[in-house]
């Protein structure tokens, strides 16, 4: 018999319409796997069991009374826990908002649930997204389905566990430094950072509001595709969304000719001093491509170290003013025991915020604070500006660029928890994407005892081209069906 | 310009203004936490930013408005329904100035 949870999106929402299995054996399926694998992986943080065959019995009542199915008919879905979702525990990965039931639901995860969209539960993540290795999680970390010992990537590292680990076919995360695109790299499965502003940031808790990108991860670039189809697009409750039209993705899958195409390769995420074996592999990629009909060419880019500097000035800057409305007074977390508000908001914050939260935060603060405000937050603004500028200009020449995600590949649970500068330097080659606001889509190119992954960024609200260049990757190659030996 | 290398006075005062009680062993480990990842932000002395304006917006969106119109929201029993403490409808909050 076929095992049902290696079905991806496409092929579950295609069954269920042509009547091949019924909504409840496909949850079934994968409700199973995630009983017997979530205890030693820690992807998910809470498990809807009960929503879900609810859910799968009115899709199935759907399918007998021959009414329209969404375009994600049964398809099981895991959302990082910083978006919001109704009436569903929602605790951002901190012990700040442990049995939060929030009124109403995340923009981006309403459009899928719409399209019949099935959850199974909420993931893991470093608390409100800050880190890169989900150990920052109030809640302990994720394991690596490839290896147990070491880190799924983060933040978005329960998500990318789960659809590894073939626990659903895709799951939602956010990339606001790299979030999506790392723990997809280091968990060896396809994640989106779509172009900011493509996706509603309304109901999701915030992290850095001017670089916050919600977006999807799946084992197939054509499931990112259709995903990304259905969540894309304005939404009045997010000014930021922006008015470009939304293509139908999946439709153009096949559109961008591979022959003549420019790929521009940028030297300085070549750097000897990341690890060979993902050097090697990213290179493999590039050379796939060209065996293909593309161009390849070496090029410069800002150096990625300056990179580091600036997101982690101006995040922690935005981290501060978002964070500094926390009060525990209208949801989250109290202290009871208290003589005034000043003390009750020291307390409070002091009692709950794990460690990274409050590292961001005095960073932020200090950032901001008079006589250093034009030092760091300014200066570092103006190199922002740079920055966009440099790739823009490469984006006119090129039409996408190719580079590794991580410098190395997954590491040991608990190896750098001791060291943030250490931690914030796996970030170096995704953080100048977030800085510029372009589109990258990460996928595998290697399993070498543990998974490497490259990226391909592309020009502003391009994602058309990135899913077709990794689709037509992916229809001749086979690292991404490669299954954690679980 | 950047000057770097926390000390304990002014992390405290950060501390203060972030509204965050730290323990001393906290203390201890974000001085010197904090002091690296403040050095590693000296680098961008050597970018060259003059005449150069900030951004801080990537996608050039300007003045994003609406119909100033009531839509659809919650009551005030659901926008309370996750506080801490309410009487009467309202949010009660702690004592602001002491007696």
């Amino acid at each position: 018999m076929t095992d049902l949870t290696h079905l991806s999106a496409l092929e579950i929402a295609k069954a269920i319409t042509q009547k091949k299995y019924s909504a409840l054996e496909i949850t079934q399926a994968f409700l199973a796997r995630v009983k017997k694998l979530n205890p030693n992986l820690n992807a998910f943080l809470k498990i809807t069991e009960k929503e879900a065959l609810t859910k799968a019995k009115q899709i199935d009542q759907k399918v007998k009374s021959g009414k329209k199915l969404g375009r994600l008919a049964a398809v099981p879905l895991a959302v990082k826990d910083i978006y919001l979702t109704e009436g569903i525990e929602t605790t951002a990965g901190s012990k700040v908002l442990k049995g939060y039931l929030p009124q109403y639901s995340s923009t981006v995860y309403q459009r899928l649930m719409d399209e019949d969209a099935i959850l199974f539960g909420k993931t893991n993540t470093d608390c409100f997204a800050f880190g890169v290795s989900t150990e920052n999680s109030g809640f302990g970390p994720t394991h690596n389905p490839w290896d147990q010992n070491r880190v799924p990537g983060g933040s978005s590292g329960g998500s990318a566990a789960a659809v590894a680990a073939n626990l659903v076919p895709v799951a939602l995360g956010t990339d606001t430094g790299g979030s999506i695109r790392q723990p997809a790299s280091l968990c060896g499965i396809s994640g989106l950072k779509p172009t900011y502003g493509r996706n509603s940031r309304y109901g999701i808790t915030a992290m850095a509001s001017s670089f916050d990108c919600p977006g999807p991860f799946a084992r197939t670039v054509a499931d990112l595709a259709l995903l990304t189809s259905i969540s894309a697009g304005q939404d009045p409750n997010d000014s930021t969304t922006s008015p470009v039209s939304v293509p139908n993705y999946p439709d153009l899958l096949q559109k961008t000719n591979l022959k003549g195409l420019k790929i521009g390769l940028p030297k300085e995420f070549f750097d000897p001093s990341a690890d060979k074996k993902v050097l090697q592999s990213v290179q493999d990629a590039a050379h796939w491509f060209k065996s293909h009909g593309a161009i390849l060419k070496e090029v410069s880019v800002p150096d990625p170290c300056l990179a580091v500097a600036i997101y982690y000035i101006l995040v922690p800057c935005e981290i501060s003013a978002n964070m500094a409305r926390y009060d525990g007074l209208r949801f989250g977390q109290t202290k009871k025991d208290h003589q005034d508000l000043l003390s009750y908001y020291l307390e409070t914050r002091g009692a709950f915020m794990e460690p990274e939260m409050k590292r961001r935060i005095m960073i932020g603060t200090y950032a901001l604070s008079a006589g250093y405000f034009d030092a760091y937050y300014i200066k570092a603004s103006k190199a922002r500006t740079l920055f966009k500028q440099d790739y823009q200009k490469l984006l006119k020449e090129f039409d996408v660029l190719l580079a590794p995600v991580s410098p190395i590949t997954a590491w040991k649970i608990g190896e750098k928890v001791n060291d943030p500068l250490k931690m914030y330097l796996m970030d170096i080659y995704t953080n100048s994407v977030n800085i510029t606001g372009l589109p990258s889509l990460a996928l595998p190119c290697q399993f070498d005892d543990l998974p490497i992954g490259f990226q391909l960024i592309g020009n502003y609200f391009e994602e058309a081209k990135l899913f077709s260049l990794g689709h037509q990757y992916q229809q001749e190659t086979d690292y991404h069906l490669k299954t954690a030996p679980l | 310009m950047l000057k770097s290398s926390l000390d304990l006075k002014t992390l405290r005062h950060v501390a203060r203004l972030a509204r965050l009680s730290l323990t001393p062993q906290e203390e201890k480990l974000f001085l010197s936490q904090l002091s690296s990842v403040l050095d590693y932000f000296e680098i961008l002395k050597k970018v060259n930013t003059d005449k150069v304006n900030p951004t801080y917006q990537v996608t050039d969106l300007e003045n994003v408005f609406r119909f100033d119109q009531p839509q659809p929201s919650l009551n005030s029993k659901q926008a309370l329904s996750t506080a801490n403490s309410t009487r009467s409808g309202y949010l009660k909050v702690p004592k602001i100035f002491k007696k």
